[in-house]
């Protein structure tokens, strides 16, 4: 319980102490502590969840599901603070951003990793919604931190657009309290997940498939799913690269996460209609057409953040889709890709930082010949694209084949469209990735202080995840999907 | 509804006909009263309107060269149209052989049969300003009619009939009770009166101007006998919407049964109706200004979405399974 | 069970939630920027005083402290707060010549029967009086979406998201008897700091862009940049 606590809390402490700060490199080195602080509650906290089985109490509850994404929010946050500390000084140096800007920069930054855990440990569905919107607000002033016309139509657009997703995503659990209070004893624990989850089968099938609807295009949102994405692009490509990171390791995730959650209480409520796997095909479909689109859309772009953030978009809905093919391959896939995705993704940015660094702008045209200027940032961000292309021995290749497999069982004819976006994607990514890295060095490009630390440690981690998954790790997962699907894979 | 065949009843629907002939330049009377008042004047007094309506009837009517047999017939044809639309509305009594015929859709038939005529009698002459009235009167009524249309099946799906009678008698039948459609269809209702009969915000009656008239331009023509049966039918078209919307929206003291006191109170309560509903009217026409007749789209529009919103909550919160 | 049935206060919450679908209607016609926060506020009044009547009615005393926060919120600090910022943005006299108002009110009216047409197997059952107002809440919510889509100013299209939480507030009353009290002020709080984040926002807009018509927010698009 105090692992629990101290886990949410120290991030919030952390928010409200930077929002005093005033010296920059004083921030930067809080920011780090606080961010450090918080992942050794993590770690602290997922120690207990492997002994003990889950932790609930003061309307918490952290179970084999949520202790990894903890532990992975946690373990991210600290890497990006790392690196966060000196970019930001290199950006206030150059002038991009003001030195109040930086405070609120820091401040936002504990509060958002304080929301998005927050969301991650609630056990009640209000509040996960208040966390998910508090992690919205919290960002939508850093990604105009710039004050550029295009961060400030970015922020305008993530603000709206998530707003509205939200709104809808409110009024699906409104929906969800409504059809609980028909059938539960103390009508007040309406809201609690874990009882609702005990009494799922009872819940109205009308009521819980319109929820789930609106839940699914509300949460969607957030989650970058086709056709409500457009805000992902603009709001990842704008922001400063540490924000980058985190908004597409981490909140993607945690937005996945509520529409999983919520899938389980749809599903034993649909269970016995005619249509038992709406849920389940909802998410199919969404997933299918968000791979399907970003890898298409993935050609196009100029811009080297809007080309990742549509890999992001691709990735996530390879993972709604296998969340929504359910099974117990399906899911353990789905929660080792969100593992893998969300580290090998924050690297890339990382590293996309300092690639922008270098050359001083993000159009890909002028990014050139990275691995003369500065190898390691060549090779990083070489070997990172390899990875999120799926390539073996990286642990993408292992979840998406678990995946491709699951889907040859399930859906045959799906496997096809799976294939053709991931050649797609794979096609999308290199074609852009070969002229900046290879080459020849242009003018003006020059070495810059890098610190490559956090990029190789998350890299090696993906590439240990893809060779061998540790025991504790597979048995957790094996948890998570037994919870998740009520059956387990090992 | 049984109605007596009888000669008192009989004798009643004349009369009660007559008496919208009779009282419609007194309500006319009385609004002119309470604006004056609002204006700080004396104002004419309120029988000045039967004054106006004797002079005219005696005196000579002179008519254009270029006016058709149409003109000459047209006044009269809108007077019994009108009259007869009117004697179809219940002003006291309910329970009477009229009442068979007193269908909402032909009250909205015979005023259009009206309208019609007048509209044709204005451009008849071949003035520059009967023509404009008359199109501006199409421009208002063509709006109009689905918003009142609206309005009237709102009250009839509730009531499950169109005859006036019937939903008076049902209105009377619940009692008082708050209900969301009724409001929302008092309100339509009563800004497409305001348009159909010609007052401010849509027409000023005593306007002079002629580049501002919709209904005096069309009668701008008239004069004489033919002038008289055209203003008269006017105000029976407004004595006719008062009476219709105090009954329906608030019909207590109308008489269900032919006994002396019921009638008598039935009397008593459909002249207090029409006096508060005139003196509204008077209140509103002083607070407004006309508007621009691009703007009466915008404000039949309204009284549109009013007589929708008042259907659509009957479906939503009315009727329950 | 028919309105008739009901108790007279209970008719009085029903006609208020009607009360409060026309005033999204008028919400929406409105094309000046004042009277559009004058007419928010009054359909935040509205919104809450369904809960204080329905408290009444049915007896529900915890929903008189929620109608009134949402009075003390949505009816006069947002709109209190939305006036101070028209003013420091000197778009006090600002008319929007709205496009096309009759298609929008027809797309409006068609939500409304889409919203009952959605809500209607849910409140088959129609056990209190209050759950057929899930429909309109649902239509008021719509509603203000469509506001923000057809508006190009940027505190109009603020508006309609504000108009939005009104009818999700509405839902959270009518179709539950009102949500858990930390939930609800978790809630508001959220509103609220949306709305002072909202105020930064013009202001970083009206910089960029010298003026608060978010259609000129075209930088970034897919076509060829």
């Amino acid at each position: 319980m105090t692992a629990l606590l101290l886990t949410v809390l120290i991030p919030l402490a952390g928010a409200l102490a930077l929002a005093l700060v005033r010296s920059l490199p004083r921030a930067g080195w809080l920011n780090l502590v606080v961010s450090t602080l918080s992942f050794g509650a993590a770690l602290w906290l997922a120690r207990t969840i492997v002994a003990v089985g889950e932790v609930a109490g003061y309307s918490f509850r952290v179970d084999a599901f949520s202790v990894y994404l903890v532990v992975l929010t946690a373990f991210v946050g600290m890497t990006t603070a790392i690196f966060s500390r000196p970019y930001m000084r290199h950006v206030c140096a150059e002038g991009r951003a003001s030195e109040r800007g930086m405070r609120v920069y820091h401040a936002m930054y504990q509060a958002f990793l304080f929301t998005m855990l927050l969301a991650l440990t609630t056990d009640n569905l209000g509040v996960l919604w208040v966390a998910v919107e508090g992690a919205t607000l919290a960002t939508v002033l850093l990604v105009s931190l710039y004050r550029t016309p295009e961060a400030v139509e970015a922020a305008w657009k993530y603000f709206i657009l998530c707003g509205v997703g939200l709104a809808l995503a409110l009024f699906g659990t409104v929906l969800t309290y409504f059809a609980a209070q028909q059938v539960m004893a103390d009508p007040s624990a309406g809201l609690t997940w874990s009882s609702l989850y005990g009494q799922a089968a009872e819940l109205d099938s009308a009521v819980m498939s319109i929820a789930f609807v609106f839940l699914l295009v509300g949460y969607g949102t957030k989650v970058g799913l086709v056709p409500m994405h457009q805000w992902l692009p603009d709001a990842h490509s704008e922001g400063p690269t540490p924000m980058s990171a985190v908004l597409s390791g981490l909140l993607l995730n945690v937005a996945l996460y509520a529409v999983v959650r919520l899938k389980m209480l749809v599903d034993p409520s649909l269970a016995a209609t005619a249509t038992p796997h709406l849920a389940g095909q909802l998410l199919m479909g969404f997933g299918i057409l968000s791979f399907l689109v970003a890898g298409l859309f993935l050609h196009r772009q100029r811009d080297i953040k809007r080309m990742f953030s549509y890999s992001s978009i691709e990735h996530m809905g390879l993972m709604t889709f296998a969340f929504g093919l359910g099974g117990p391959l399906a899911t353990f896939a789905a929660l080792l890709h969100m593992l893998v995705h969300s580290l090998t993704k924050s690297a890339i940015f990382v590293t996309v930082g300092h690639a922008a660094h270098i050359a001083g702008t993000q159009a890909i045209d002028r990014i050139r010949g990275l691995i003369r200027t500065q190898p390691e940032v060549g090779w990083s961000l070489l070997i990172g694209v390899a990875a999120i292309a799926g390539f073996p021995p990286f642990g993408l290749f292992t979840s998406e084949f678990l995946v491709l497999t699951a889907t040859m069982k399930g859906q045959p004819w799906l496997t096809l469209a799976l294939l053709i976006g991931l050649v797609v994607a794979f096609a999308g990514l290199f074609r852009h990735l070969h002229p900046m890295v290879y080459g020849n060095a242009p003018e003006g490009h020059h070495r810059v202080p890098a610190n490559m630390l956090p990029v190789a440690a998350h890299l090696l981690l993906v590439l240990w995840l893809g060779l061998s998954i540790p025991g504790f790790l597979a048995r957790s997962l094996d948890r998570a999907t037994e919870l998740i699907t009520g059956a387990h894979l090992l | 509804m049984d109605h007596g065949l009888s000669v008192s009843s009989w004798a009643l629907a004349v009369l009660q006909a007559l008496l919208y002939a009779a009282l419609s330049p007194l309500l006319v009377g009385w609004i002119r009263k309470v604006k004056a008042r609002l204006q700080n004047r004396r104002g004419a007094p309120m029988l000045q309107p039967y004054r106006d309506l004797y002079k005219l009837l005696g005196k000579e009517a002179r008519v254009a060269h270029t006016a058709s047999p149409l003109f000459l017939a047209a006044p009269y044809v809108v007077f019994v149209a009108t009259w007869l639309a009117a004697a179809t509305v219940p002003v006291v009594l309910l329970d009477q052989p009229a009442s068979s015929i007193a269908d909402i859709i032909v009250l909205v038939g015979l005023l259009a049969l009206a309208r019609f005529f007048l509209a044709l009698a204005g451009m008849d002459v071949g003035t520059a300003f009967g023509g404009m009235g008359s199109s501006r009167e199409m421009l208002i009524s063509a709006l109009a009619e689905p918003a009142m249309l609206m309005a009237v099946f709102t009250l009839a799906v509730s009531a499950h009939t169109t005859n006036v009678a019937s939903v008076i008698d049902y209105q009377l039948s619940v009692g008082l009770a708050l209900r969301p459609s009724l409001l929302f269809a008092f309100g339509g209702l009563a800004l497409v009166a305001i348009a159909e009969t010609g007052r401010i915000p849509v027409d000023n009656p005593a306007t002079h101007l002629e580049l501002t008239m919709i209904h005096e331009a069309m009668i701008l023509e008239y004069s004489g006998r033919y002038l008289a049966l055209m203003e008269w039918a006017a105000q029976i078209k407004l004595a006719l919407y008062g009476v219709l919307i105090a009954n329906i929206f608030f019909p207590w003291g109308v008489a269900q049964s032919f006994a002396p006191p019921a009638l008598g109170l039935a009397a008593v309560a459909i002249l207090l109706k029409l006096a508060l509903l005139g003196a509204a009217l008077a209140v509103a026409e002083t607070v407004l200004a006309k508007m621009r007749l691009f703007r009466a789209p915008a404000f039949l529009q309204l009284a549109l979405l009013l007589a929708l919103i008042g259907l659509l909550s009957h479906v939503i919160l009315e009727s329950g399974t | 069970m028919s309105i008739l049935e009901l108790p007279l206060l209970q008719q009085l919450v029903l006609v208020l939630a009607a009360v409060v679908l026309f005033s999204s209607f008028v919400l929406l016609a409105q094309s000046r920027l004042v009277s559009t926060i004058h007419a928010f506020a009054w359909q935040g009044a509205l919104v809450a005083a369904v809960p204080a009547v329905a408290a009444a009615a049915g007896d529900l005393p915890h929903l008189y402290f929620s109608a009134l926060v949402t009075l003390l919120i949505k009816a006069l600090l947002i709109p209190w707060m939305l006036h101070r910022l028209v003013r420091h943005l000197e778009l006090e006299r600002h008319i929007e010549s709205l496009r096309l108002p009759a298609l929008v009110n027809m797309v409006a009216v068609v939500l409304v029967i889409f919203s009952y047409w959605l809500v209607l197997p849910m409140v088959q059952q129609g056990l209190t009086f209050t759950r057929n107002i899930v429909a309109i809440s649902l239509a008021v919510v719509l509603i203000g979406l469509l506001m923000m889509v057809s508006r190009r100013q940027a505190v109009a299209q603020v508006l309609g998201f504000m108009s939005m939480e009104n009818g999700l507030f509405l839902a959270a009353v009518s179709a539950t008897r009102g949500m858990p009290l930390v939930v609800e002020l978790g809630v508001a709080f959220d509103v609220l700091v949306a709305m002072v984040l909202f105020g930064v926002f013009f202001f970083q807009i009206r910089e960029s862009i010298d003026s608060l018509d978010v259609d000129r927010l075209n930088r970034l698009t897919e076509s060829d940049r």
